[in-house]
């Protein structure tokens, strides 16, 4: 049988990706130019600005840096404080009128 | 020795928040709640309660304290009126959906525009829906121990009670008020245990997006989806009348006062003719049936102390014998009648009771009521009734509109 979380509200253990794949609402989506990012270019663990700014904590403090885009939410923060704009900003779906 | 003071519905409210000694009290002043909740930052500024008082800067903000205190385990209290509560209406839902056991006053005044200060109960009659359970008081006696039970039932049930009296009627009256010992307080009153535990050993998430369908947690444990939540606030709300009626009778045996479960009773062992209401109003029914019975009307009253769940079938057997029931009330369904008395009749719907519902809509934004014009109203329904005409009527008392 399964299961059945006894919970008599919304205040529960977590799941993975509690409200789903996120990532799945979002418009727009960051894409990483590695050879201008710092650590992946020099292949030094450095800057990581993207990975501590980030609000949903998407991105792997990794080489090269990685960003989860089933959680991601477009909001375009990391690329904003990207010191060497390494990150672009891509529409996800092309609009009819575009 | 029972200590016995005179004093306001206001003050007997923070007297009795005194004795359930709550963690933390956020609360923004608004009138007529104003007095409760300065008596309240009196007390914890004096230290003669150790609580949190947190100064905020509305109602919306005060509730949200509550709700916040509460979801890590602490007893809150918090209190409000009128446009205030209207304020906090997004966390009313809120705090009743996370299944929270706050107590909160709401000192019940007419709803603005036009502004009003006085009292009726639109206040807390609009937010009927959103998933807390309503008391309402007759007389301060009734503020300090209908508070006390609150607590008591909001915690054995984790849904949030509204304790209503009416503003300057009682909130500014003075009367006199047994206080309860605090030992028996404590017997009575269990400490709050949440139904959630936040910490970092058991991490959980609050109210995040629910689904229209059920999920998986991390533990392949299936949880529910928003429907199934609803779904057991809703039950819980059905299921909360028994509690309240024992949270009445323990409260009558420890304290010696019984103030009914659900709904109480006047005279209506014989009553062809019972009036009905919910708060002060109701206790001037009582007055008001007096003088009937002395014309040889054999009236009756029945209060509606519990408006949320209503009583549905404490009124059905309340009303069984009634050949008239009268409604006196102080609140309104736009474009509808009365509303406790649409709630009454519905509640009646399908049962044995066929008598007509006359429902006069009175005291609107502090209007006086007085015990004659509700005895008068009584007559002309039954003078209504006599002639044969058997129609559910709504009547606006005492007001001239020319
Ligand atoms: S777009 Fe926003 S959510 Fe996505 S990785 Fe950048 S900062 Fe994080
Ligand atoms: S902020 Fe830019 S440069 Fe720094 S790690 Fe992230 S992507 Fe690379």
């Amino acid at each position: 049988m399964e299961k059945q979380d006894t919970n008599i509200a919304g205040i529960c253990s977590p799941a993975i990706g509690e409200a789903g794949k996120t990532g799945d609402w979002s418009d727009l989506k960051p894409v990483i130019d590695h050879t201008k990012c710092i650590p992946s270019s020099k292949n030094k663990a450095a800057c990581f600005l993207c990975w501590l700014y980030c609000p949903d904590g998407v991105v792997s403090m990794s080489i090269p840096v990685r960003i989860n885009l089933d959680y991601c939410k477009g909001c375009g923060i990391c690329a904003e404080e990207c010191p060497p704009n390494a990150i672009r900003m891509v529409r996800k779906v092309e609009c009819d009128d575009e | 020795m029972s200590d016995v003071r005179i004093i306001t519905g206001n003050e007997a409210a923070s007297l009795a928040v005194k004795l359930v000694k709550p963690h933390v009290i956020a609360a923004y002043p608004i009138t007529p709640q104003t007095s409760l909740s300065e008596k309240l930052s009196t007390y914890v500024e004096s230290g003669e309660l150790r609580a949190e008082y947190v100064r905020v800067e509305g109602e919306h903000s005060a509730l949200t304290v509550c709700i916040s205190a509460s979801t890590v385990g602490a007893r809150v209290f918090t209190a409000t009126s009128a446009n205030g509560l209207l304020y906090m209406h997004e966390q009313i839902h809120w705090a009743a959906g996370s299944r929270l056991p706050i107590v909160m006053c709401c000192v019940n005044r007419g709803v603005g525009a036009p502004w009003s200060i006085f009292n009726d109960q639109q206040d807390s009659f609009s937010q009927r829906d959103a998933g807390w359970i309503q008391m309402y008081c007759r007389n301060n006696q009734e503020i300090i121990d209908t508070i006390i039970q609150a607590y008591r039932i909001a915690e054995s049930v984790y849904i949030p009670v509204m304790v209503c009296y009416d503003g300057f009627v009682l909130s500014h009256t003075m009367m006199p008020v047994e206080i309860p010992e605090e030992s028996t307080v404590r017997e009575y009153l269990p400490p709050y245990k949440p139904h959630t535990e936040i910490s970092p050993e058991h991490p959980r998430t609050v109210n995040p997006v629910f689904f229209p369908w059920r999920r998986e947690n991390a533990e392949g444990v299936l949880c529910d989806g928003y429907m199934e939540m609803r779904y057991k606030l809703q039950a819980a709300l059905l299921d909360s009348a028994p509690v309240i009626e024992r949270a009445s009778d323990e409260f009558a045996r420890l304290f010696g006062r019984d103030h009914g479960g659900m709904i109480w009773e006047y005279l209506t062992e014989d009553a062809d003719i019972l009036l009905t209401g919910m708060g002060s109003i109701a206790a001037e029914t009582t007055v008001a049936v007096d003088a009937l019975r002395k014309e040889g009307i054999k009236a009756g009253a029945v209060g509606i102390r519990v408006f949320r769940p209503f009583p549905i079938s404490e009124v059905r057997n309340a009303f069984a014998r009634a050949k008239m029931i009268v409604v006196f009330e102080k609140c309104v369904s736009y474009g509808f009648t009365g509303g406790m008395s649409t709630d009454l009749k519905s509640a009646l719907y399908g049962s044995e009771v066929k008598a007509p519902v006359h429902n006069y809509i009175s005291g609107i934004g502090g209007r006086d009521v007085k015990a004659r014009e509700l005895s008068e109203a009584v007559a002309s329904s039954i003078e209504m009734m006599e002639r044969g005409d058997r129609d559910n009527k709504t009547f606006w008392l005492n007001c001239h509109t020319g």
